[in-house]
């Protein structure tokens, strides 16, 4: 049987930044993920928001690892080429909502984060299109935007760069521990490790019942959001929240850092087996439309190009970090809910760390960076030029929305974790994320991912299995593009 | 930089028009065809019904192209750039591209013709409620995979919207054995071709419901069924109403937008009714030399309106660039009651004849179409029946022209 030192259960951004940092040390790791590419949960639902780290009371874990991980990203995404800008963040308040934000700004100096109180005008010279009744602001100039997908990606290729395994669609079945070893089972395999980690999201709960560690109480709330399009992009400059309510940060407007303009999220609690569904609600909608225009003016709804819904799976007020004391070598990071993208980087370097410790293990000379990947859309007409005439696949536009060349689309496809699927394909390289959503390109990327992975045509997926995007062949055959 | 005197950005049937037009000048031309072959969507649309007005005789969309094919790629006076996006586009009409085989492009021309086309409107453009499963689809989307690849895309299907691609797919896929079980149109009407209607739709027995949309989508994986409701007069759903339908398959076919991103940041007028250029009868924009044509202008219901505008899109912009093209005084047209948009929307004092295309915002019946420059009456015509999926059109003599024009319907 294959032994590995640690073996991290789930996919999402958490998971795969506590994997890349495992990747920094001589061990043997293995990531097992149930859905068919990683960032398949909360971590490619979410609002893409680097917190400066305000909102979590002070002497929280909450707190520690949302400064902590703030801090990390500007090196952090340019090191994993993932986007992010530092755009900065304000909570806009009325009139009555100065004292509010003094709470804020209070528990932002205690935690050591950069933030002041802005007035009138100067709210309106950060951001003209302020509604019209926002007296002040919160501005935390630290908060930036990032691609949450992208980042979870750059993890888990960075890991596997460095000698770290993932498997897809291994969902874990049956866990257990006897004398130093555990024995994770899946669907497909078996598997033994030293030390296991929890990281499995929404489904964390129901891998810690699987050892007999308390399956605690956990709480589901989806949310709704909007993505206009690119050409909006210039109506809002940072992330502009409404003051934080009992159910969290309210609905935001702010830009992504992919450039279009993300709306939401909404707040609806849902039963565990409604959890992963992400139905968007008309009223959700509604809701997002009516708190955005509470804050921002010339917000224009019109320009969606997607709609969506997330969940965020919490467990009481604050992060689970803590290695099991029923179960030696078990760590369980449970609740990972806002602000669990911005802690991520730093929870992944503290859980390696403690894994290390343990398990006495040796830290690498240094890691092999992820190569800069070209992306069309970013590059000079030299660099098109000269990356066409090197391969040509790189001057041939798949998605033209977003500009996407089929070179970057075949490279996603042999990515370290490859993608093998039309939405995995996607979230690597953007094709079917602009304005026509795959209207055009959908069909080009099915045939590219066909040609590469050899397989029929009528396989192509969507995401996991039994979304095939066109099962069947037409009774007479045509000829083929 | 290489020099054209017309660069066209497309070559589906407006594209190619457009050249054939330019050429009757003796221009140079250049078309710049993101596809790998010329012919845009017409190389998708192998059902018959294309060419009876323009040749008049029935063809397949293929055939019609290929008539269109044959000639430009005959004429020497015309570059072909095959799988060449266009990047950018200035109003001193400097082209960038590129394609795998030329790389970076760069092109000067005396006058542009736009000829891209139109896209769908999307699930997430319409806000379709609900999960996000593989089996929804943009009709045009499905029809090419049937069509272009050979790949059905599900067997129990229901189509929301009553555009053409919609009514042609549900005849399709009844073809290739799946069940279209419903058609719905959010409005009281349909904005497809009657003909359609008839001859994919009730020649099949498939139900069309009108004031009735998609609520919300269920399934996880695989579409596994959609709620649907009938909506009231502001098109809001009726949720007491609402129904699930089973299904695999939901294909959209919920209105075209013509593909004007290419034109950001330039000062072209754009119309908020048509979402393209507002033109003249040459189809020149409001940026001279810079013309436009075909679905990228308005969308139109039958490509053979498309090959004429085209035509005229091409030799006007040959004749812009070598310097003959007479621009005198204009007058405006516009919508009066009744009717949604016309065009052109703008027209020039002088000799001949123009013809103004129009559609209607609802059904109308035994309305006359009236056209008025200044006090003027210029035109009456009796109708049966108006429809705001059949583009209308009517000519008029330019030299009876007084003042801004208006067209509208009268009892």
């Amino acid at each position: 049987m294959n032994v590995y030192d640690v073996i991290v259960i789930g996919g999402g951004v958490v998971g795969t930044a506590v994997l890349r940092s495992l990747a920094a040390y001589k061990a043997k790791v293995l990531l097992l993920e149930k859905s068919s590419d990683v960032a398949c949960g909360s971590s490619r639902a979410n609002s893409g928001i680097v917190h400066a780290g305000y909102d979590a009371e002070s002497g929280t874990k909450k707190a520690y690892f949302n400064v902590k991980g703030a801090a990390m990203f500007p090196s952090l995404t340019a090191e994993l080429d993932v986007p992010y800008q530092k755009v900065g963040s304000l909570v806009a308040a009325r009139k009555e909502g100065l004292s509010a934000l003094e709470v804020l700004r209070d528990r932002g100096v205690r935690n050591g984060v950069k933030v002041e109180i802005l007035g009138r005008d100067a709210v309106r010279a950060l951001e003209p299109n302020i509604a019209d009744d926002i007296e002040y602001a919160l501005y935390a100039p630290e908060a930036g935007v990032v691609s949450p997908y992208q980042l979870t990606i750059a993890f888990a290729d960075h890991a596997v760069t460095n000698g770290a395994e993932v498997r897809l669609e291994e969902k874990v079945i049956a866990l257990s521990k006897e004398g130093a070893l555990f024995s994770v089972r899946t669907e497909k395999e078996v598997y033994a490790a030293r030390f296991v980690v929890n990281a499995a999201g929404a489904g964390a709960a129901e891998v810690n019942a699987l050892i007999g560690e308390e399956p605690y109480q956990e709480t589901h709330a989806v949310g709704d959001y909007y993505i206009l399009d690119h050409k909006e992009a210039g109506v809002v400059r940072t992330v502009v929240f409404p003051l934080p309510d009992e159910r969290g940060k309210g609905i935001l407007v702010a830009p992504t850092a992919d450039g279009n303009v993300i709306l939401g999220p909404t707040s609806r609690k849902v039963p565990h087996e409604e959890a992963e569904r992400n139905a968007v609600t008309a009223e959700g909608l509604l809701a997002v439309r009516e708190g955005a225009a509470r804050l921002m003016k010339g917000v224009n709804v019109r320009s969606a190009i997607r709609v969506y819904a997330g969940t965020r799976t919490a467990v009481g007020g604050d992060f689970i970090i803590e290695e099991s004391a029923k179960v030696p070598g078990f760590y369980m990071l449970l609740g990972i809910c806002s602000p669990g993208l911005t802690s991520a980087p730093a929870i992944g370097e503290y859980v390696a760390e403690e894994a290390a410790k343990k398990l006495s293990l040796e830290k690498k000379e240094k890691m092999i960076p992820l190569p800069k990947a070209f992306r069309f859309r970013e590059s000079s007409a030299e660099e098109i030029a000269a990356k066409a005439k090197e391969d040509p696949a790189f001057g041939r536009i798949v998605c033209r929305c977003e500009k996407v060349t089929e070179g970057e689309i075949v490279r996603a496809v042999h990515s370290p974790v490859p993608a093998k699927t039309v939405d995995a394909v996607k979230r690597r390289v953007r094709a079917g994320m602009g304005r026509c959503q795959g209207g055009f390109c959908q069909p080009r990327v099915m045939e590219i991912l066909s040609r590469e992975l050899g397989i029929p045509m009528t396989a192509v997926r969507k995401g996991d299995a039994g979304s095939e995007i066109a099962p069947y062949e037409v009774k007479d055959g045509y000829e083929t593009l | 930089m290489k020099h054209f005197d017309v660069v066209i950005i497309g070559g589906g049937p407006a594209g190619m028009a457009a050249a054939l037009g330019a050429r009757e000048e003796g221009a140079s031309v250049a078309i710049l065809e993101r596809d790998v072959r010329l012919g845009g969507i017409l190389n998708q649309c192998i059902h018959n019904g294309f060419g009876l007005h323009y040749f008049g005789e029935e063809l397949t969309g293929p055939e019609y192209a290929a008539r269109f094919r044959e000639k430009v790629l005959a004429d020497r006076g015309v570059t072909v750039y095959l799988e060449a996006m266009v990047l950018s586009l200035t109003e001193e009409r400097n082209v960038t591209a590129v394609s795998p085989t030329q790389g970076f492009i760069e092109l000067s021309a005396g006058s542009i013709v736009l000829a891209m086309g139109c896209r769908e409107r999307s699930a997430g453009a319409i806000g379709l409620m609900g999960t996000r499963p593989a089996g929804i689809y943009t009709a045009g989307m499905a029809q090419r995979l049937s069509n272009v690849g050979g790949f059905l895309v599900g067997k129990e299907a229901v189509i929301l919207g009553s555009g053409d691609i919609g009514l042609i797919m549900a005849r399709r896929m009844t073809s290739e054995g799946a069940k279209v079980k419903l058609v719905m149109e959010i409005m009281p009407f349909s904005s497809g071709l009657k003909r359609n209607i008839v001859q994919c739709l009730q020649d099949y027995d498939i139900p069309l419901r009108y004031s009735t949309t998609v609520t919300r989508v269920t399934g996880k994986e695989r579409l596994t069924g959609v709620y649907i409701a009938p909506v009231d007069e502001k098109l809001q759903p009726i949720l007491e109403k609402e129904e699930y339908v089973p299904c695999d398959t939901l294909l959209l076919s919920v209105g075209l937008i013509p593909e004007n991103d290419l034109l950001t940041g330039m000062d072209v007028e754009m119309s908020p009714v048509t979402a393209g250029a507002v033109v003249d009868e040459y189809r020149q924009t409001s940026v001279s030399g810079i013309f436009s044509a075909g679905n990228v202008l308005h969308v139109h219901d039958l490509v053979d309106n498309v090959s004429e505008e085209a035509f005229i899109a091409g030799k006007s912009a040959a004749q812009y660039a070598a310097g003959k093209l007479s621009q005198g005084e204009c007058v405006s047209v516009a919508a009066g009651e009744g009717v949604r948009y016309v065009l052109p929307q703008r027209v020039h004092k002088g000799e001949g004849k123009v013809r103004l295309y129009f559609r209607v915002n609802k059904v109308y019946r035994g309305k006359s179409v009236v056209v008025r420059s200044g006090d003027e009456l210029l035109k009456r015509k009796k109708t049966m029946v108006l429809a705001p999926g059949e583009m209308q059109q009517i000519e008029i003599e330019k030299s009876l022209i007084k003042g801004d024009i208006s067209v509208a319907l009268e009892e």
